[in-house]
C-alpha cells in the first residue's frame, strides 16, 4: 500500500471506490501483538499475546470484560480499544437496567459496527484503529464475532488477528470443523497451540500471554497466571523448536482469507480488505 | 367566597408510603442487617413476602424502607454504579465508599426525592462492623445502631435503652459499634421486631436478618405475628 492523493481523508474515494483511510486503520490492527478467538457450543476462549515496549514495563492489557457473559480481546491501538471497551461495558449496563437481562451479543456488536461507521464518514474524525474480537454467550449459544475498524462484523468459529496472526489462522483452519464439540479444556488447549504459533519459535510461558474463558455456567474471567502455567505444562505445549508447517511469511498482503464457518471463495489480491 | 380563594391542590401523589421498619446493629467484627417483609399501601396488605434488603457490594447491604417503587429504582442505579467502580477499579467498594455514593445519589434529587428511608449496614476497610443511617435526601451519619420506617419510633428507643454509648462528646472517643456478641445482637434484633410488631400495623408477617461478617453473608428468617 503507497501513499496517494486519495489517502489524506477519510471522506475521499478513490477512484477504485477504496477510502484508503479505512483501509490503513485495518493495518493499524495488523500491527498490534495477535489475538485469538475460539469458540464450541457452550464456550469461548479469548488469547492474547502480551507485547512489552522493554523488559522495564508492564504489558498492555489487551482482555476487558464487558460484562458477565461478554469480553473482548483487541489488537491495534490499545488506547482506541480501551474507549470502545468503557463503551461497551456502558451498553451493558444500560441495558441489563432497563431490561433486567443480559445484553445479546449480536446486539452489542452491531452497535460497535454502527459506531465505527460512524467514524468512516466524518471528515472532522478518525477511524477506530483496533480490530476486536468479541466472546460472549447469550440465549442462542456461544459466540466469537470479530469487529474491524471499517464498521464491518462477522461471526467466527475461530479466528486470529494482529501480528504473526496467519499462522495462528492456519493452525485453526486445520482444526476448525471439530471445536463445536469441543470440550473447555480442549479448547482451551487449541488456544494456547494457535498462541504459539505466533510466537515463532519463542517459548511460551504465561507470562507472555493472556487467556480468558466465557463459558455456559460460568462468567467472563481472565485465568490467572499460575492456571495458565499449568495448562500450559500439562499440554506440554511449551516447546522451543517452530512447529512443522509453519508459512514462511506470516504477514501476507492484504486481503487474506479469514477461518470463518460462513466464509466464502476467498477474496482477489486487488479487491479492498473490507470486502471479504 | 373563602371557596373560590382556596388555591388548587393536587389531588395525585407521586408517592406512596408501603410501610415496613429496617434495623441495623454494628458489632465489633460482624453487622446484623434487618427488616421485615410486609408490602402495605393505606390500610391494605399488598403482600406479605416483600425483601427491603439488598446486596450493595461483597460487604455492604442495605434496607430500605418508605415507597417501594423509589427503593427499587435507588437500589437499581447503586448497583449500576457499582459495576462501574469495579470495572474501573477492579475491586469491591468498600462499605464507607458506598456511604458515600449512596448520600450523593440522595442530593442528587435533593428536588424530586427517593421516597426511600435507608440504613446501610456492612463491614467498613478494617473488618470492623459499621452501619451508616440516612434521611431522604442523603443526610447521613456513621452510627452504631439505626432504626427507619413505620417502626422506627417504636424500636430506636429500645436500641438507645439497650446499646447508647456515652456521649460522643465524651473524651476519649469511644467506639460505636457495641460489644455484644453476633447471637446476642441478632437476639436484640428479633426481640425489637416483636414488640414492633405489637403496636405497629405495617410491621409483621416475616422478619429477614442478614448477618455479614468475616466469613461472609448469612440469611436468617423468624415469622412475626401476621395481624
Amino acid at each position: 500500500m503507497f501513499r496517494n492523493q486519495y489517502d489524506t481523508d477519510v471522506t475521499t474515494w478513490s477512484p477504485a471506490g477504496r477510502l484508503f483511510q479505512v483501509e490503513y486503520a485495518m493495518e493499524a490492527v495488523k500491527q498490534g501483538s495477535a489475538a485469538i478467538g475460539l469458540r464450541s457450543k457452550s464456550h469461548v476462549v479469548l488469547a492474547c499475546v502480551n507485547k512489552t515496549n522493554s523488559e522495564l514495563s508492564s504489558h498492555q492489557k489487551k482482555i476487558f470484560k464487558a460484562d458477565d457473559h461478554i469480553g473482548v480481546a483487541i489488537a491495534g491501538l490499545t488506547a482506541d480499544g480501551r474507549v470502545l471497551s468503557r463503551y461497551m461495558r456502558s451498553e451493558c449496563i444500560n441495558y441489563s437496567y432497563s431490561y433486567e437481562s443480559p445484553l445479546p451479543v449480536g446486539r452489542l456488536v452491531v452497535q460497535l459496527a454502527d459506531k465505527a461507521q460512524v467514524c468512516t464518514q466524518r471528515s472532522w474524525k478518525r477511524p477506530y484503529g483496533v480490530g476486536l474480537l468479541v466472546a460472549g454467550l447469550d440465549e442462542s449459544g456461544a459466540h466469537l464475532y470479530y469487529n474491524c475498524p471499517s464498521g464491518n462484523y462477522f461471526e467466527y468459529q475461530a479466528f486470529a488477528i494482529g501480528s504473526r496472526s496467519q499462522a495462528a489462522k492456519t493452525y485453526l483452519e486445520r482444526r476448525f470443523e471439530k471445536f463445536m464439540g469441543s470440550s473447555r479444556d480442549d479448547l482451551l488447549k487449541d488456544a494456547l497451540f494457535a498462541i504459539r504459533e505466533t510466537l515463532q519459535g519463542e517459548k511460551l510461558t504465561s507470562s507472555i500471554c493472556t487467556v480468558a474463558v466465557v463459558g455456559v455456567g460460568e462468567a467472563f474471567h481472565i485465568l490467572d497466571q499460575g492456571t495458565v502455567q499449568a495448562l500450559i505444562e500439562a499440554f506440554e505445549i511449551a516447546g522451543e523448536e517452530a512447529p512443522a508447517s509453519e508459512p514462511t511469511a506470516a504477514d501476507q498482503p492484504p486481503p487474506e482469507p479469514g477461518v470463518a464457518a460462513d466464509q466464502g471463495a476467498p477474496a482477489e489480491h486487488d479487491a479492498a480488505p473490507m470486502d471479504i | 367566597l373563602a371557596s373560590t380563594m382556596t388555591k388548587q391542590q393536587a389531588n395525585w401523589s407521586p408517592y406512596d408510603n408501603n410501610g415496613g421498619t429496617c434495623v441495623a446493629i454494628a458489632g465489633a467484627d460482624y453487622c446484623v442487617i434487618a427488616a421485615d417483609t410486609r408490602m402495605s399501601t393505606g390500610y391494605s396488605i399488598l403482600t406479605r413476602d416483600y425483601s427491603k434488603i439488598c446486596k450493595l457490594a461483597d460487604k455492604c447491604v442495605m434496607a430500605s424502607s418508605g415507597f417501594q417503587a423509589d427503593v427499587k429504582a435507588l437500589q437499581k442505579v447503586l448497583s449500576a454504579r457499582h459495576l462501574i467502580y469495579q470495572h474501573q477499579h477492579n475491586k469491591q467498594m468498600s462499605c464507607p465508599a458506598m456511604g458515600q455514593l449512596l448520600s450523593n445519589t440522595l442530593y442528587y434529587k435533593r428536588f424530586f426525592p427517593y421516597y426511600s428511608f435507608n440504613v446501610l449496614g456492612g463491614l467498613d476497610t478494617e473488618g470492623k462492623g459499621c452501619v451508616y443511617t440516612y434521611d431522604a435526601v442523603g443526610s447521613y451519619e456513621r452510627v452504631g445502631y439505626s432504626s427507619q420506617g413505620s417502626g422506627a419510633t417504636l424500636i430506636t428507643p429500645f436500641l438507645d435503652n439497650q446499646l447508647k454509648s456515652p456521649s460522643p462528646l465524651l473524651l476519649p472517643a469511644k467506639d460505636a459499634v457495641t460489644p455484644l456478641s453476633e447471637t446476642e445482637a441478632i437476639d436484640l434484633v428479633k426481640t425489637c421486631f416483636a414488640s414492633a410488631t405489637e403496636r405497629d400495623i405495617y410491621t409483621g408477617d416475616k422478619l429477614e436478618i442478614v448477618v455479614l461478617n468475616a466469613d461472609g453473608i448469612r440469611r436468617e428468617y423468624m415469622e412475626l405475628r401476621k395481624d
